[in-house]
């Protein structure tokens, strides 16, 4: 069966591309208040969300700079750090999307965790195409969309938590990551990751502890089983 | 510094980072222990980035409360080969549920 005669695939990827980009999109209304809250106008609020477009860099700039603009280098220091990731997906997105000039201008723009996470769970380069575009444009609408809503409204927002937001988040990536994980390297790869994540945690500046988790990629460094022999 | 020099500036930053992992040479990604690098790292990438958002507080200390409830829920899903919008709305309302009985 082939990718073009199975219209599976594709409605899947469809489906998990609006709603990853309407989870994401619902906790810009949080960000866009706690922006206005820290101290940024709506155009600034609007700036991060439209220039840097990277949530957990976002959320870390206006959490630090909200103590006052003599922390605006901790600021930038942990919201680039945060981002370091994005181009760690790069290198894998690159052959995937294949594009060249202005479109791998727009793709790096829109290279964050939700649109890597639909791209890699796909099975052919296809639909895994399909998934990185959808849902990276679907996350940029509606984020930018709620950023403003959520600045314009400021403190009247609920906390996204009450409804279970953040916890949502953590699903869709897990079953996102659920595909890949048939292969027991791609399991080790993915249980050091956390692991390390998480015991660095506690003691290193944000973002440090993903971008560390790195390294347990260099476990496919090995020659898997099925291509020995 | 200006709050509008420290948000274009960060802003920048983030922008040339993505940018710059599109704009590497695809002949130094192409061989195949590479290769198998780079497919491993949005693996390696988002397991860290799932287990820091379910299992650590704002100040990266350890916790189990409602959203490795909720990890653990959408686990079971998957495993019953539940749809993804199924998945996502039991993780949301796992955790939910638990905050609002005040359980987690």
């Amino acid at each position: 069966m082939t990718a073009t005669a199975d219209p599976g695939p594709r409605r899947d990827v469809v489906r998990q591309s609006l709603s990853v980009g309407v989870a994401t999109g619902a906790y810009g209304i949080s960000f866009g208040a706690l922006a206005v809250a820290a101290g940024l106008d709506i155009w600034q609020a609007m700036a991060l969300s439209l220039l840097m477009f990277t949530g957990g860099s976002q959320f870390a700039f206006v959490g630090i700079i909200a103590n006052g603009l003599h922390a605006a280098p901790a600021a930038i220091a942990a919201s680039s750090m945060l981002g370091v990731r994005n181009g760690l997906y790069a290198l894998e997105l690159t052959h995937v999307l294949g594009v060249r000039g202005t479109r791998r201008v727009a793709a790096a723009h829109l290279t964050i965790d939700e649109s890597t996470a639909v791209a890699v769970a796909q099975d052919d380069e296809r639909t895994s195409r399909l998934g990185f575009w959808l849902t990276g444009l679907t996350v940029f609408a509606l984020w930018n969309l709620s950023t403003l809503a959520g600045a314009l409204v400021g403190g009247h927002v609920g906390d996204p938590r009450t409804y279970g937001l953040d916890a949502a988040a953590c699903a869709a990536f897990t079953a996102l990551l659920w595909p890949r994980l048939r292969d027991r390297d791609a399991v080790a790869v993915a249980v050091v990751g956390a692991v390390v994540a998480v015991l660095l945690s506690p003691t290193m500046p944000p973002g440090i502890p993903v971008v560390a988790a790195a390294a347990a990629s260099l476990l496919a460094w090995r020659t898997p089983r099925r291509e020995q022999a | 510094m200006s709050l509008w020099t420290a948000v274009l500036v960060s802003a920048a930053i983030a922008f040339g980072l993505k940018l710059a992992g599109h704009l590497v040479p695809a002949h130094l990604l192409d061989a195949p222990r590479v290769r198998r690098i780079t497919a491993a790292l949005p693996i390696a990438l988002l397991a860290a980035l799932v287990a820091t958002q379910a299992f650590t507080r704002s100040d990266g200390s350890f916790v189990l409360d409602a959203r490795a409830a909720a990890v653990g829920v959408a686990v079971v899903a998957l495993l019953l080969r539940a749809p993804f919008i199924v998945v996502v709305v039991l993780g949301a309302a796992t955790a939910a549920l638990l905050r609002a009985v005040g359980w987690a």
